[in-house]
């Protein structure tokens, strides 16, 4: 079911982490939080999904870290935009989700072993994590997200609007959504 | 009793907010106020929308704006829950009598007994300036209470302000 008052308010752009075909007829966009179990779970669904319409399908993920809720959902998230300074975004997001429950059981020192993993320069991550731009950027996609209604997370908005259901019913509402289109 | 509308006085009220510690409507004149009231400590949808608001409370005091969360949970309930979930504002506990506020504001269920999932914003003069009653498995979210906190007229300092240099021109 899509929700017709929760609309993105935000429009996908230049700025946002964009993976698929920029023409495709759905885009689907995650407010995702690194540390969020229902996340990670949801992480694996989000692949098929992508696998499943290939072509179809463009897939947008932005940041809604609680960081009260996650301690570390905060640092993961500055850790995949210092990634993607480096050109990495994607590898992090998806180290971050594969092992998500090794790290977030280790903290900051878990996420020292996803540089690691990725094999990115520790010492050029060290330095763009205290760029205030990271920080901004962070706070700009959280802010969205509540502008458009985002009341947990995962956030999925399929074309624009926000996805209420169970997340394994994900794939039929995108199903849909390409079928009206088509 | 339906809910409050914008443009009430919204009612007075003192509540527990800790086993021994009151927190009264009126200590907030001259701020602005959220009220979230909601059903039950503990369950999951409340659970969420709290912890996103506990998210935004750095943004509501742009706004000059405190959040006050109701349910009519016990105050050693909302001290367990607000230590446990790491929430930085109070639970007022609406318990003896029973749901006497959130009747007042007209956002009690008389049959389950608890709350509605409501939400007020009140401004400095202690009016109702939105409010809005979400389903009950619903968490609002929100970006409601952001746009009413934006329309206050306290804070819509843009308009006020061309108005204000028009006066001041020759």
């Amino acid at each position: 079911m899509l929700h017709e008052e929760a609309i993105l308010a935000v429009p996908v752009s230049a700025q946002d982490h964009v993976q698929g075909n920029a023409h495709a007829v759905v885009t689907l966009v995650e407010y995702g939080d690194f540390q969020c179990p229902a996340c990670g779970s949801a992480y694996p669904l989000v692949k098929q999904i992508q696998h499943r319409y290939a072509g179809n399908l463009r897939f947008v993920f932005r940041h809604f870290p609680l960081g009260q809720a996650h301690p570390y959902a905060q640092l993961a998230a500055e850790l995949a935009e210092a990634a993607a300074v480096e050109g990495r975004f994607w590898a992090m997001h998806d180290w971050l989700y594969e092992n998500q429950a090794a790290w977030a059981a280790q903290g900051a020192a878990g996420l020292g072993a996803g540089a690691r993993a990725l094999g990115l320069d520790e010492a050029a991550i060290a330095a763009t994590l205290r760029s205030p731009d990271i920080d901004a950027r962070i706070r700009r996609d959280f802010m969205g997200g509540v502008r458009s209604g985002v009341n947990g997370t995962p956030g999925f908005y399929v074309n624009g609007s926000l996805y209420q259901g169970d997340i394994d019913a994900l794939v039929h509402s995108i199903g849909r959504a390409i079928a009206r289109q088509a | 009793m339906s809910m409050l509308a914008a443009g009430t006085a919204a009612p007075e009220f003192t509540l527990h907010s800790t086993p021994d510690q009151n927190v009264a409507l009126k200590e907030f004149r001259g701020r602005n106020l959220i009220l979230a009231f909601y059903p039950a400590d503990w369950s999951p949808v409340c659970s969420d929308q709290l912890a996103l608001y506990n998210e935004l409370l750095d943004e509501f005091a742009r706004f000059n704006a405190q959040l006050l969360a109701i349910s009519v949970d016990g105050a050693w309930s909302h001290a367990a829950l607000a230590r446990d979930r790491r929430y930085h504002f109070p639970l007022l506990s609406d318990f003896e009598p029973k749901g006497q506020v959130a009747r007042a504001y007209g956002v009690y269920e008389e049959q389950a007994g608890v709350a509605r999932r409501a939400l007020f914003v009140i401004d400095g003069d202690g009016v109702i300036r939105w409010s809005y009653l979400s389903p009950m498995g619903v968490n609002p979210g929100a970006a409601g209470i952001v746009r009413a906190l934006e329309a206050l007229p306290s804070n819509n300092i843009q308009k006020t302000l061309p108005a204000d240099v028009a006066q001041e021109a020759p």
